[in-house]
């Protein structure tokens, strides 16, 4: 079994309002799967039934192997988006509390937040309401809240809002780590600059429905245009500029550069990489050439507003 | 320790620690108490004293009128009418007693007058037309030659001799002691659903505003929340009765052993013989009521007050809950919680009102099947003796309500824990149970 979770052809309506309409994903083992769409696709909606705070009208979830059972609670670490703590409890009975929740012995649970306080520095904070907390601080008790129980897989949504930037890098690193002993990680979120960076696996999910899934690279491939951002100084710019008319789409483009060159974003076509190299050398000094790769965002608005 | 208890042992904690809790639970005794103190000092605060002005012609009636606390009568009969008229206005004195001489004719009766700025209370009037008529019907006696002796001989005074069915003795004021038993009671049950209620809502609406909620249903299923919320609270509520009883029986126990020696202190001052014969009277009748109070079906009213508040608690406490979730604050609550109190009232009313009348007539037998009210109606009527099967059906029923409410509560809870934003319907809560 090479996937962490299955969810076939899962349906789940309220009312009249379809908020999943028949969503297939698979999440593979060890990976960072980032959960995309915009707000009310479903992707609340769909970890929900994850999470089996709710059930769906139809079709499966299958968690590391096993249809979804009550048992698999203890397996998943859930960090909503709508998150808190209650407000007057202590610091320290709060989390032996969630985490017996979760099905963890009280000793296992003080071991665990020993090693999390210590390591996330907090240890000071044990006596102390939540209430007395500034809002990133109680954000780092919710993490540490989320992966106490060494959930196998772990579900963040929306992971980095509330975080400034250091404890936004601190916890982001943090996940690595965790998904380097081998958790896996759905990240739901609209943020793409930290699906980029993060994920290797991607969802998109729209009006319901899953409209992309897989690998990031592929995906992205599947959206390349063959597009190439060219810099070329050149004496004859207007003989360039004809040859490469002949053969390529051209638009202008801008990047940072040192020098004053032609700057284009060439469409090839059909052509290859290299075709283009030989009349862009014929007629110049190349000093820039790099293939427009789509980035997430790009994917996401162009998927998005096709539909 | 299974999740239920844990979450049981978390919301006893919650509510046991808070601080309200505890001043609640300590001050509240103390503020009855120096309330009641403080009314009882009130009553027994001397009124001013009045001073009636009593102009009697003939003298005949003057020395009949004896002062007492609240009044005191003054012999006016030698001073002008129309000058103790004026004085009543410049309100020299409370009021003016005006009683013609008799001269015989029919009409003299109703041409005595009671003249004063205030309206006297009825029973100063009626003393004061017993004082007229006392001595007059004397008067009419020796007049038509009859023998006063013979008919004071004759009055005969009649006090029903009550008795049950079974041969017991009964006393008369019985019912009052019982309806105070059964209202006490009945009245508590109330008073804990209201405030214990109030406070399972507060602690659903706190999960949803502080937003935990979310990361706690994803390892507990929300009936185990909300079950154990419940249960939780309910604990608390039993913790501060029980420290509420015991803190009566000791204040009980100091109150009986204090006034115990002052007793034994003043009857040396007095009178021995009086006070032999008053504690006699006394005892036989006091004994009479505690031996009642023995007779009461103790045992029920206890085991039934257990059943009733657990089951009129549960009940209400799942209508605490749903509406909690529901709602984003409290404020928004108000509209959904008078439907639930109002059977609450209707409860009380119809045990005062209903049951001290007629305690097994059809409306108090109704209101006692009938769950909403089953808990307060029943439990006043219990003193008065309830066939068993009538108690069971109640009961049964009251239990079958609470499973079927806390499962459709349940259903609103489920929801309603995770909507954020906008205020639900009567309609909108009642599609989320299709949910």
């Amino acid at each position: 079994m090479n996937n962490i979770l299955e969810v076939n052809q899962v349906v789940k309506q309220y009312g009249d309002y379809t908020a999943l309409n028949h969503v297939s994903l698979s999440v593979p083992k060890g990976s960072i799967y980032g959960l995309l769409g915009p707000n009310g696709a479903g992707k609340t909606s769909l970890i929900r039934i994850i999470n089996q705070i709710t059930m769906p009208d139809s079709g499966e979830v299958i968690l590391d192997g096993e249809k979804l059972n009550p048992t698999h609670i203890q397996m998943i670490g859930y960090m909503p988006e709508e998150r808190g703590l209650y407000k007057t409890m202590k610091v320290g009975e709060q989390c032996l509390y969630l985490a017996q929740l979760k099905g963890l012995s009280k000793q296992e649970a003080k071991n665990q937040l020993k090693y999390w306080f210590e390591k996330l520095e907090i240890e000071g904070w044990w006596n102390k309401k939540i209430q007395e907390l500034s809002k990133g601080m109680a954000q780092k008790v919710q993490f540490i809240v989320t992966v106490l129980h060494k959930p196998k897989l772990l579900i963040l949504d929306e992971p980095f809002s509330g975080f400034d930037p250091v404890n936004a890098n601190l916890i982001k690193d943090e996940i690595m780590e965790l998904n380097k002993q081998g958790t896996s990680i759905i990240f739901s979120t609209h943020r793409m600059e930290s699906v980029e960076e993060m994920c290797d696996y991607i969802a998109l999910i729209h009006k319901s429905n899953k409209l992309i899934e897989g690998k990031l690279t592929d995906v992205k491939k599947q959206y390349r245009t063959n597009t190439y951002e060219v810099g070329v100084l050149s004496s004859n710019v207007e003989g360039l500029m004809y040859d490469l008319t002949q053969k390529f789409t051209l638009s202008q483009t801008d990047f940072k550069s040192l020098n004053d060159e032609l700057k284009l974003d060439i469409n090839l076509g059909d052509a290859t990489p290299n075709e283009l190299l030989n009349v862009l050398t014929q007629r110049g000094q190349v000093t820039h050439f790099v293939e427009k790769i789509p980035s997430v965002n790009d994917i996401f608005i162009k998927t998005v507003s096709e539909k | 320790m299974s999740k239920t208890t844990l979450i049981i042992k978390r919301e006893f904690f919650a509510k046991v620690r808070n601080k309200s809790f505890i001043v609640m639970t300590f001050l509240s005794p103390l503020l009855f108490v120096g309330i009641a103190v403080f009314v009882g000092y009130l009553s027994t605060m001397k009124a001013e004293k009045k001073t009636i002005a009593v102009h009697d012609e003939s003298g005949f009636f003057f020395n009949e009128f004896k002062n007492t606390d609240e009044y005191h009568y003054l012999d006016a009969s030698k001073i002008d009418l129309s000058v103790l008229k004026d004085s009543i206005i410049k309100e020299s004195y409370e009021g003016l007693l005006a009683i013609p001489k008799n001269d015989g004719s029919e009409k003299w009766q109703s041409k005595i007058e009671y003249i004063s700025n205030d309206s006297p209370s009825v029973t100063f009037i009626e003393d004061i037309e017993d004082i007229i008529n006392q001595k007059l019907t004397a008067q009419n006696y020796i007049q038509n030659h009859l023998d006063t002796l013979a008919i004071t001989k004759s009055k005969s005074d009649v006090s029903i001799h009550l008795q049950k069915a079974t041969g017991e003795e009964a006393l008369k004021g019985l019912n009052e002691i019982k309806i105070a038993i059964g209202g006490a009671f009945g009245y508590l049950i109330m008073m804990f659903i209201v405030i214990y209620g109030n406070m399972v809502m507060r602690s659903v609406i706190e999960e949803k505003v502080s937003r935990i909620i979310e990361v706690i249903i994803s390892s507990v299923k929300p009936f185990q929340l909300m079950m154990g919320k419940i249960i939780g609270t309910s604990l608390a509520g039993i913790l501060q009765f029980l420290i509420w009883a015991f803190l009566g029986i000791t204040a009980m126990f100091i109150l009986s052993s204090v006034f115990g020696v002052q007793m034994g202190s003043t009857s040396g001052v007095q009178s021995q013989q009086a006070i032999e014969v008053a504690k006699d009277t006394m005892n036989s009748n006091m004994q009479m009521y505690i031996k009642e109070l023995w007779n009461l079906p103790i045992a029920t009213i206890i085991i039934s007050f257990i059943i009733y508040f657990i089951g009129g608690y549960f009940l209400y406490s799942s209508f605490y809950a749903a509406i909690g979730a529901a709602v984003d604050n409290e404020t928004d609550s108000q509209q959904f919680l008078l439907p639930i109190i109002m059977p609450l009232i209707l409860g009380v009313y119809i045990g005062f009102f209903t049951v001290i009348n007629n305690p097994h007539g059809t409306i108090a037998t109704v209101f006692s099947m009938i769950p909403l009210t089953s808990p307060i109606v029943m439990l006043m009527r219990i003193p008065f003796g309830v066939p068993a099967w009538q108690i069971i059906v109640s009961m049964i029923l009251l239990f079958a309500t609470f499973f079927l409410v806390v499962w459709f509560a349940s259903k609103i809870y489920r929801v309603g824990i995770l909507m954020y934003g906008k205020k639900p319907t009567w309609k909108e809560m009642i599609k989320w149970m299709k949910y």
